[in-house]
């Protein structure tokens, strides 16, 4: 086991191998030489290191060379709030900071701060790894601060399988950030293989981006579903020929894979289940939406079993723990993940149905309904309301909310009104993906034994599963 | 009101609420570049199941994904046909 340098050095000759940003690119051998730190990685050496850095070519490079060096690696992604960087740094025991830009983080009390800004110089001296890195990524909770979740190098790569097998001219690129595990499981697949990666720039249109991967010859491509979507309502979606589409991080549905086959015919697709904490649990490749049944307790290095409609996984590709949260456990008493993802079965195949705890997924982008509902509660008129998933052909699902006023509406304040000012409320606190897209003013709201919210499981809670 | 009529005011009041400049909305104007995203489009399309009752992106597992607003407003009026909504009034 070495460190991604290590790997890189030993990598079989071949032709060069490069990655490329959105105004930059590098040929990987470079990076043995050269530091993007201006040579101050053994400065880190040992210690746990956040990396918030804008950039995601910058980023790659500054995880490329702290692994191993680093004893933890947090990898913050560009979304988190500066509000929730304190309890981040506190309880991942943050004691370097890499970032691309002057933070304002004088009050955060890290001493050490390195810059790196993407260029590359050349290393006075090579040092050499010293530790097996731990990786932490983040992956939205409740309340909207981050989860940690570690994860070692070798859980990290476990999906990954032999990658001499790949060829030597594959050419990867993704929509999704790198700072994701489905990112950050292409970058290490395109770094450890034998082949190159484009990554996307921060902020740049899906169509320039279309075309540098065309420019690249990239061939194998991924993406959630949405970004799938966004590709193909761009005019150049013609600019890729990939021989590989990957889609994750959502749910495929038929329509989607059918645009894809039809648009791109030369080209495998494949959907995967892969999350944070459960790693990537298994891949489709039959073209079909959902997975075979028999995939469900068939053995091998990862087991899926399906316990009371929740798709529960165990492999070694599994994150190790969580940070921060000593009392969360990841797994059950026998090793399976809980994914938390609803499925039911039809005939000889399973069928994803959403999140057993209402939890929305926007395009990727995770949604917590307290969250939402909070914000919706801060009007003095509301007295409750429940925020659920809307089925949604471009982004998979939206977020909708159900809301119980306080009495009817009085006379000259019409329920327009109210839904003005509730998302109002929303704007000032939300991000954009997470402000209700509909809002419906209803008498009351189911309530379950306990006193909760009758959540359902359902992914898509105002229409019937679609059948297949 | 035509479909056409309904998919503009509706492009119109969403740019609003998400406070974006709209390009002038032509048939050949690209939506990737109508500057909406891919956030405001899915609401788009939500909005215009709500006010026209379709949406001919689920309606099919077989879609070809509109690129141009001539495009998306052809496919709104092409699945709006056989359910009996009028798409040939003036508008």
């Amino acid at each position: 086991m070495g460190s991604i340098r290590d790997r890189l050095g030993n990598a079989p000759a071949g032709p060069d191998r490069y990655l490329w940003g959105a105004t930059a690119g590098i040929c990987l051998a470079d990076l043995l030489d050269g530091t993007t730190l201006g040579g101050r990685a053994p400065e880190l050496a040992g210690r746990s290191v956040l990396v918030a850095v804008r950039d995601q070519f910058a980023a790659a490079l500054a995880l490329i060379e702290l692994d191993g060096f680093a004893n933890r690696l947090i990898v913050c992604t560009p979304d988190v709030p500066s509000e929730h960087l304190p309890s981040v740094l506190a309880n991942a025991g943050v004691d370097a900071i890499v970032s691309d830009h002057g933070r304002s983080d004088k009050g955060l009390g890290v001493s050490i701060q390195v810059l790196c800004n993407g260029a590359i110089s050349p290393s006075k001296e090579i040092p050499v790894a010293c530790c097996g890195t731990e990786w932490v990524l983040l992956t939205s909770g409740t309340t909207g601060a981050p989860k940690m979740v570690a994860h070692s190098f070798a859980t990290l790569t476990a999906p990954i399988g032999s990658v001499l097998a790949q060829g030597a001219d594959v050419v990867w690129g993704t929509f999704y950030d790198i700072r994701r595990y489905g990112g950050l499981q292409i970058l290490l697949r395109a770094v450890l293989g034998r082949g190159s990666f484009v990554l996307s720039g921060t902020g740049e249109p899906v169509g320039d981006y279309l075309v540098r991967l065309g420019a690249h010859g990239a061939t194998h491509v991924s993406g959630t579903p949405s970004h799938w979507r966004r590709a193909l309502m761009s005019p150049n979606a013609r600019a890729i020929a990939p021989r590989y589409i990957r889609l994750s991080g959502e749910i495929a549905d038929q329509g989607i894979l059918n645009a894809l086959r039809s648009f791109y015919p030369q080209a495998s697709i494949g959907h995967a289940f892969a999350s944070t904490e459960a790693g990537v649990g298994f891949e489709v490749n039959d073209g079909l939406e959902g997975f075979p049944a028999s995939m469900v307790g068939a053995s091998g290095d990862v087991q899926i079993s399906v316990d009371d409609g929740s798709l529960r996984i165990r492999s070694v590709r599994r994150a190790v723990r969580y940070i921060g949260e000593e009392h969360s456990t990841l797994t059950d008493r026998e090793g399976f993940v809980d994914t938390g993802d609803m499925v039911e079965r039809r005939g000889d195949r399973y069928y994803f149905l959403g999140r057993r705890s209402g939890l929305i997924n926007v395009g990727g982008l995770k949604v917590h309904p307290e969250e939402v509902e909070a914000a919706i509660n801060r009007h003095p008129a509301v007295r409750m309301s429940m925020v659920r998933s809307k089925h949604n052909p471009i982004t998979g699902s939206l977020v909708a909310a159900d809301v119980v006023l306080n009495g009817e509406p009085g006379a000259g304040h019409a329920t327009a009104d109210f839904e003005r000012e509730i998302l109002q409320i929303c704007h000032e606190r939300l991000a954009p993906y997470k402000i209700p897209a509909t809002i419906r003013f209803v008498p009351a709201l189911e309530m379950a034994a306990g006193g909760k919210l009758a959540r359902r499981a359902s992914g898509d809670c105002d229409e019937p599963a679609r059948v297949a | 009101m035509s479909i056409k009529v309904t998919v503009i005011s509706e492009i119109r009041q969403i740019a609003a609420d998400h406070k974006k400049r709209l390009p002038p909305l032509t048939d050949d104007l690209i939506l990737l570049d109508s500057g909406l995203d891919s956030l405001a489009i899915a609401i788009l399309v939500a909005r215009l199941e709500e006010t026209l009752g379709i949406d001919p992106f689920t309606a099919s597992d077989d879609v070809a994904y509109p690129v141009t607003l001539g495009d998306f407003i052809k496919f709104y009026e092409h699945a709006a046909t056989p359910h009996g909504v009028d798409s040939r009034q003036a508008g």
